[in-house]
């Protein structure tokens, strides 16, 4: 007959399992395929030359180093304002909508679970030369030629992921303000403080590691997003995952595309870091 | 202070008030948030292969040319197998994780919650590159099986957070009464844990159900030669004439997956 601890080793060992052969071991084998100085074949038993020349080569590719400054910043954008966005739906759910609260948050619900790829294409048909938005404005008579700048630009892939991510970033928010105790607010009124100061001083420091918690988990899907922008940016709305997929797919070169990817990586999780110091990390436990 | 007793009359709570009209701004928001998907939907009854205003005829031809489609078909079902699969692993491991850091302390606790929580801090893209190279280098060749481990990955961070989230609030008494009357560790489990946490294991399968079904950016690295839906989807759209089938065949899909998350997030209000 199995004791607890017993079992405590069938539990453990297939998630360890799983998760190293499935998640840590191809992001080391990226990592050692990025310090290869040669595309061809890899076979096993060879020497390992391990080389910086992929990194160094990136390092003399100032337009790539810039593509990833765009795409932060895009990401930023679209991770700010779709946090913002939801700040008020979140709020409005959490503190008026009281006994219909489960149902506006049905009404919610069905945009996020609505296909992803079929929203970008909602806001390809909108945007586009030919599109709703140009076609409506023609009828009705306000303009006479489309116009042409709605579609393909870094803009309308700011627009489009923003449009994604707002009912998703609403959930944590919202579960965010719902933890927080409303005798805090009662305390805050009780000694004379108004609605902006409570909202101010009480509600959103209180909110605020939901909130961080919100936009990193918009911001770390979109930096490394490929599939909007091939769809609604064109040429100058690429971000630095087309990039990587390009070297995957068209190109074929492995080793580049790793070191592309390994750097991306860094990045997302050096900014985790900060972001994670910068609040105070007692708070998130709580 | 004087002011306070006013106040407390409006409501319950009496705090959290502004004069802010936050019911229209939400009714607003929602309107904004639902046009272009009604757009869509009205689209994939329209004659048209644009969408270009005014709308010209009314055709039910997309949606019967969906099910003479075997290609369009065969991606959906492929979208199934892999979620049902992927779903099934991320719920199972995630089981796993949840009795043994809730219940358990041990030597590696921490790092076994922290890694699995941490596929949420990668972009898909560097995690469908590492997979692709993987399953290259292993020689394993890409397939559904391939996409479905890939999506198990990305689905247990979602599980673990709905079982967690349930297994702290289950009294341990529950569990050492069974034991004290005879049953054995794995008994206990599956005679008293499992069927509490019920509502929230089917919560956690569907929403990794979910967040497999729709996703794109990493089964495009892991799928070959056999498409799940939006890898087809997303393979397809360049072609505007097939726009308006693709369309329906999302959009009976979408009132698919709409109804599997209002069962999730019941199941999930409902333990809570």
């Amino acid at each position: 007959m199995l004791g607890r601890r017993g079992t405590l080793r069938f539990l453990v060992a297939p998630a360890y399992l799983w998760l190293i052969l499935l998640f840590v071991a191809p992001l080391c084998l990226a990592i050692a395929i990025s310090l290869r100085p040669e595309v061809g074949p890899i076979r096993f038993g060879e020497p390992w030359n391990v080389s910086f020349a992929q990194y160094q080569a990136i390092a003399e590719s100032p337009s790539w180093l810039r593509l990833l400054g765009v795409s932060g910043l895009m990401a930023f954008a679209v991770a700010a304002a779709s946090t913002v966005l939801a700040y008020p739906i979140a709020y409005f759910l959490a503190f008026r909508a009281r006994e219909r609260a489960p149902l506006y948050l049905v009404l919610l619900l069905v945009p996020f679970a609505t296909s992803f790829l079929l929203r970008v294409m909602a806001w390809k048909l909108l945007l586009g030369s030919t599109g709703a938005i140009n076609s409506f404005l023609i009828w009705i008579g306000l303009i006479h030629e489309p116009i042409g700048l709605l579609l393909y630009s870094q803009a309308a892939v700011i627009l489009t992921l923003t449009y994604v991510w707002i009912p998703f970033a609403a959930l944590p928010i919202y579960a965010a303000l719902q933890r927080i105790d409303r005798s805090h607010l009662e305390a805050a009124a009780d000694l004379g403080s108004g609605p902006w100061t409570r909202f101010a001083r009480v509600t959103v420091p209180l909110s605020l590691p939901g909130l961080l918690a919100t936009f990193f988990m918009v911001f770390i899907p979109t930096v490394g997003e490929y599939v909007t922008p091939s769809l609604v940016g064109g040429t100058g709305g690429i971000m630095y995952g087309n990039l990587i997929q390009d070297f995957f797919t068209r190109a074929g070169n492995w080793p580049l595309g790793s070191a592309l990817a390994v750097i991306m990586l860094l990045v997302t999780l050096v900014l985790v870091g900060v972001a994670l110091r910068a609040v105070d990390l007692r708070r998130l436990g709580t | 202070m004087t002011t306070l007793p006013g106040r407390q009359s409006r409501g319950a709570i009496g705090v959290g008030h502004t004069r802010l009209p936050l019911g229209p701004a939400y009714a607003v928001m929602l309107a904004l948030l639902y046009l272009p998907i009604v757009l869509l939907g009205v689209f994939s009854f329209s004659a048209n292969t644009t969408l270009t205003f005014p709308l010209q005829g009314f055709t039910l031809s997309w949606y019967s040319a969906v099910f003479s489609d075997p290609a369009l078909l065969g991606a959906a079902r492929n979208s199934l197998v892999v979620g049902v699969a992927a779903a099934t692993t991320a719920t199972a491991l995630g089981l796993a994780v949840t009795l043994a850091v809730v219940r358990f302390q041990f030597r590696g606790r921490s790092a076994l919650l922290a890694l699995a929580g941490a596929p949420l801090l990668v972009p898909f893209v560097v995690l469908g590159v590492a997979l692709f190279l993987l399953f290259a280098l292993l020689g394993v060749p890409r397939s559904l099986l391939t996409v479905a481990a890939g999506h198990s990955v990305v689905a247990l961070p979602y599980a673990v957070l709905i079982l967690v989230s349930r297994m702290i609030g289950l009294d341990p008494a529950l569990e050492d009464a069974a034991m004290d009357l005879g049953a054995s560790y794995p008994t206990t489990l599956r005679r008293v844990t499992v069927p509490l946490l019920g509502p929230s294991l089917l919560a956690a399968w569907l929403t990794s159900f979910i967040v497999s079904f729709d996703e794109v950016a990493l089964a495009n690295f892991l799928a070959g030669g056999s498409p799940t839906f939006p890898v087809f989807l997303y393979g397809q759209l360049r072609f505007a004439q097939r726009l308006p089938v693709l369309i329906a065949m999302a959009v009976l899909l979408m009132i698919g997956t709409v109804t599997l998350n209002l069962v999730a997030n019941r199941l999930r209000s409902r333990d809570q």
